[in-house]
């Protein structure tokens, strides 16, 4: 099916995502890995790197650094799921920029206890409904989306629960290139019957097989459950070992098997003390397995900044060790259902620890010796020793029945506090069928026992060919429903939106188009109780709606406390009333390099009147600040405090081209007068048509300059290339002028 | 499990003996040994959802595989595979895949599986 491609410039169309649906087939199956290798990025090269996207957002760094994004090796993740998966479409685009390849949906809360496929698109809660249309319209949008950015991106969601092989063949139908599958995560936290758990997930696991869909596990879910995250580490290694082995002896090929593994103890414990060991431990054991490094969740809470560095600690983990897939957490988590700013922020803070630690094990190594080698030895001697007991107890299932997983003991002391689940109990408990002798399954990727050759022995490699082929081999039969609840659907909520979509009107949002809720950062000198009702009612007195304390920080007990406070605002913005500030030309640097080259320039720049600032000025003349004189541009630097006539005579002297003042605003207009004196001298002098005269300081605007008779003015976040842009611009003109 | 101090040091001395390549391989000799019994259950087992799943490849919607997934476990035919009962009916009538599954729940063709399958528990 052919599909334009999208426009950076354009919004994305969400109306148009889902437009003819019922017959969108994903263009790839599976999962893509990034292609890695060395990387030559302005002046510097960069080793554990990927191929670069064609359009990205840098870290803001970058631009003093040629606008260089460095991406890294690992495939990077941002979970995506905020209830409205039309809203997180726009999402997934802009982590796209920034970075992420593996997009992954959180499915909404108890579908895993839904004993079937749900279908439509309802909206969820701290997730969203995982159902055809919803996974047909992300893989659409995220199909153009890879075009745009220049790079697969993987799509990611669930088989768990009680449906799980639907949810397989579902996920293989539509292009789902990675899943969570793990029967030990239905067992001990969804209180699923095991039998019937592991009974499912090898018919999962061959479907995720068969349509060469990467599985991560769910192993990590132990140290968020466990009283003390860092004592179930043996464990951990044991549920690694039982979910990879059994997905091997399925048909998972190794490399395709992900080992979900978050460092476990987080600041203020002795972080690496804890983690490094470990994440060496499993790296040796499951050395054929690939490795998604996930961040720590356990021991976050509502601050921001805590959050980052801990995930930064992970991520220096990841370098020293290694990780496949990198997954981001954002540092919000710990307070809400993660919004788009910190989704964002997320991939930033992972691309730039990652290639800011580039290449760290060229430079640096693990001892081969000491504590580390024998804490890592120790956790992997003390799984060894689990396997033992759970064979002594007589298998996995009776094993469970013990209570023997999850215990707050670190392996082998037990506290008599483990999960119990019995063999017989759970949902679905009593629900598996031995098959007959006769039995039969006329489709691709059944797991077991199928007795084909009782309709024909050449089909038994192809069961399939009985019925012309499944929905696998021909996606046309896949029965498509569109929407089941009429009060609950897509369309009701865009209906609802409708005002704010690709209209004049705009309101600030956080993670649903139009939700129109803002943060304020307070500080108050008051005790935390007193500031944080302090903090409320200065939010209720901005006109905000529904008032919360997001966040507090006790900077002292009695001298003052920070309040995060989040709240809705109930007016909209008229776009079309907003003056909006001129947009600057800029020529290439390449370009600018060549006229320079053929049309030497000359300029006279300096501090007006009486101020003493120079830091803006010296950053677009000097060529260490990307100033115009890095294109070739001569300068004669005058100072601070610069009489006006002093700048005139100078560019007389030199015979400059151009003259660029600074300035600053002041309350008595000062700025105005020294620009207009700066045009008259020139004028009383017989230059001013042969002269470019610009003004420039933070606070100036094209328009105050110019309504001042400067030929132009430039502001906040103005660099050497925007002047030197301009300044051609004008001696072209000048020049033709003279012709 | 019942409460026990930590005898980490008492229970390892067998393993002390084998370097670190010996200890993986019995790492993975015990797992393997865990999890064979199991894949072996998933080998002669199956589960509604496993059969929806056989439907759903079939060329069925997820409300259709319901109501045959049901209709045939209510009948005592699960054992014989949801696909194959359908496959079979349609086979036999000489209809389409759809056209049997979809009728599946008509008294004649469950009668007509039951004795073709030689079931004979009550429904």
């Amino acid at each position: 099916m052919y599909m334009k491609n999208l426009d950076p410039n354009q919004k994305l169309d969400i109306n148009n995502i889902l437009k003819d649906l019922e017959h969108y087939h994903p263009k790839r199956h599976g999962w893509t890995w990034r292609e890695q290798g060395p990387q030559k990025m302005g002046p510097f090269d960069f080793t554990q790197s990927s191929t670069p996207l064609k359009r990205s957002i840098p870290l803001q760094s970058a631009r003093f650094l040629g606008g260089i994004d460095p991406q890294p090796d690992a495939v990077v993740t941002a979970e995506i799921a905020s209830g409205r998966f039309e809203d997180d479409i726009r999402r997934m685009r802009m982590a796209a920029y920034h970075g992420a390849d593996h997009i992954m949906v959180i499915r909404t809360a108890g579908q895993s206890h839904f004993d079937g496929l749900l279908e439509g698109t309802p909206q969820g809660i701290g997730g969203i409904p995982i159902t055809r249309k919803q996974i047909r319209a992300q893989r659409k949008a995220l199909d153009l989306i890879e075009e745009e950015v220049g790079r697969p991106i993987n799509y990611h969601s669930y088989v768990s629960g009680i449906a799980g092989p639907e949810i397989a063949v579902l996920f293989a139908e539509e292009g789902v290139n990675g899943a969570h599958q793990d029967p030990q995560y239905n067992v001990l936290y969804r209180n699923i019957n095991m039998i019937r758990s592991f009974v499912d997930a090898a018919e999962s696991k061959k479907i995720l097989a068969y349509d060469g869909i990467a599985q991560i596990d769910g192993a990590h879910n132990a140290n968020a459950t466990a009283r003390d995250a860092w004592k179930v580490m043996p464990e951990i290694l044991v549920q690694h070992a039982l979910n990879s082995v059994f997905s091997e002896l399925v048909g998972i090929k190794p490399e395709n098997i992900c080992l979900s593994s978050v460092p476990p103890a987080a600041p203020p414990s002795p972080d690496l003390r804890l983690n490094l060991p470990y994440a060496v431990a499993l790296r040796e054991f499951f050395d054929k397995y690939k490795i998604r490094a996930q961040m720590n969740t356990k021991y976050m809470d509502s601050s921001t900044r805590e959050a980052t560095v801990t995930h930064v600690l992970n991520l220096l983990i990841s370098r020293l060790t290694s990780a496949d897939i990198q997954s981001t957490i954002t540092p919000d988590e710990g307070r809400n259902v993660p919004w788009h700013v910190y989704n964002i922020e997320a991939l930033d803070t992972t691309k730039q620890a990652m290639m800011g630690m580039d290449d760290l094990l060229s430079m640096v190594n693990i001892k081969d010796e000491g504590y580390i080698v024998e804490k890592k030895r120790e956790i992997q001697e003390r799984a060894v020793l689990m396997l033992e007991e759970i064979i002594e107890l007589g298998g996995y299932y009776e094993a469970v029945e013990a209570g023997m997983f999850v215990d707050s003991g670190e392996y082998p002391e037990r506290n008599s506090d483990g999960i119990k689940r019995a063999i017989d109990g759970g949902i679905g408990a009593g629900s598996i069928i031995k098959r007959d002798k006769d039995y039969m399954a006329p489709v691709t990727a059944h797991f077991g026992y199928n007795n084909v050759a009782q309709y024909d022995s050449k089909a038994v490699d192809n069961p399939s060919d009985l019925i012309e082929g499944s929905t696998f081999e021909v996606p046309e039969k896949i029965q498509y429903i569109d929407e089941l609840d009429e009060t609950d659907n897509v369309y009701l909520r865009m209906e609802a939106t409708k005002k704010y979509r690709d209209t004049k009107f705009a309101k600030p949002e956080v993670e649903w188009l139009g939700d129109g809720v803002v943060t304020v950062d307070l500080f108050f000198p008051l005790e935390e109780r007193v500031a944080t009702e302090a903090a409320i009612k200065t939010g209720e007195k901005m006109n905000l709606v529904d008032v919360e304390a997001i966040h507090k920080e006790q900077l002292h007990p009695s001298e003052g406390t920070r309040i995060q406070i989040k709240g809705r605002v109930d007016f909209d913005i008229d776009t079309s009333e907003l003056t909006l500030p001129e947009l600057l030309d800029t020529m290439s640097e390449d370009d600018v390099f060549d006229y320079i080259k053929h049309h030497p320039m000359k300029v006279v720049a300096g501090t007006g009147g009486n101020d003493e600032h120079s830091v803006g000025m010296r950053e677009v003349l000097d060529i260490k600040h990307g100033g115009v004189e890095k294109y070739g541009i001569e300068y004669e630097y005058l100072g601070t405090s610069v009489p006006i006539e002093k700048f005139v005579d100078a560019a007389i002297e030199m015979n400059a081209d151009a003259i660029l003042m600074s300035t600053i605003i002041s309350h008595d207009n000062t700025h105005y007068k020294n620009m207009r004196k700066l045009h008259e001298y020139a004028v009383e002098r017989g230059v001013r048509d042969k002269l470019i005269l610009i003004g420039g300081g933070t606070q100036v605007t094209p328009e105050i300059a110019r309504k001042n008779k400067m030929d132009q003015g430039f502001g906040r976040g103005t660099t050497g290339l925007h002047i030197a842009s301009f300044l051609i611009k004008q001696h072209k003109a000048l020049m033709s002028d003279e012709d | 499990m019942k409460e026990r101090k930590d005898d980490f040091q008492t229970r390892r001395k067998p393993l002390e003996k084998m370097n670190d390549e010996a200890l993986k391989a019995y790492f993975f000799k015990l797992s393997q040994d865990i999890v064979e019994p199991l894949v072996d259950m998933g080998r002669q087992y199956t589960s509604k959802s496993i059969e929806r799943s056989v439907l759903l490849r079939m060329g069925f919607s997820s409300l259709e595989c319901k109501d045959i997934v049901d209709t045939l476990y209510e009948h005592h035919l699960l054992s014989k595979g949801a696909g194959h009962c359908v496959y079979r009916l349609a086979k036999d009538k000489n209809i389409s895949i759809r056209e049997a599954g979809l009728g599946v729940s008509n008294t004649q063709n469950i009668s007509y599986l039951r004795k073709v399958f030689d079931v004979h528990e009550e429904s």
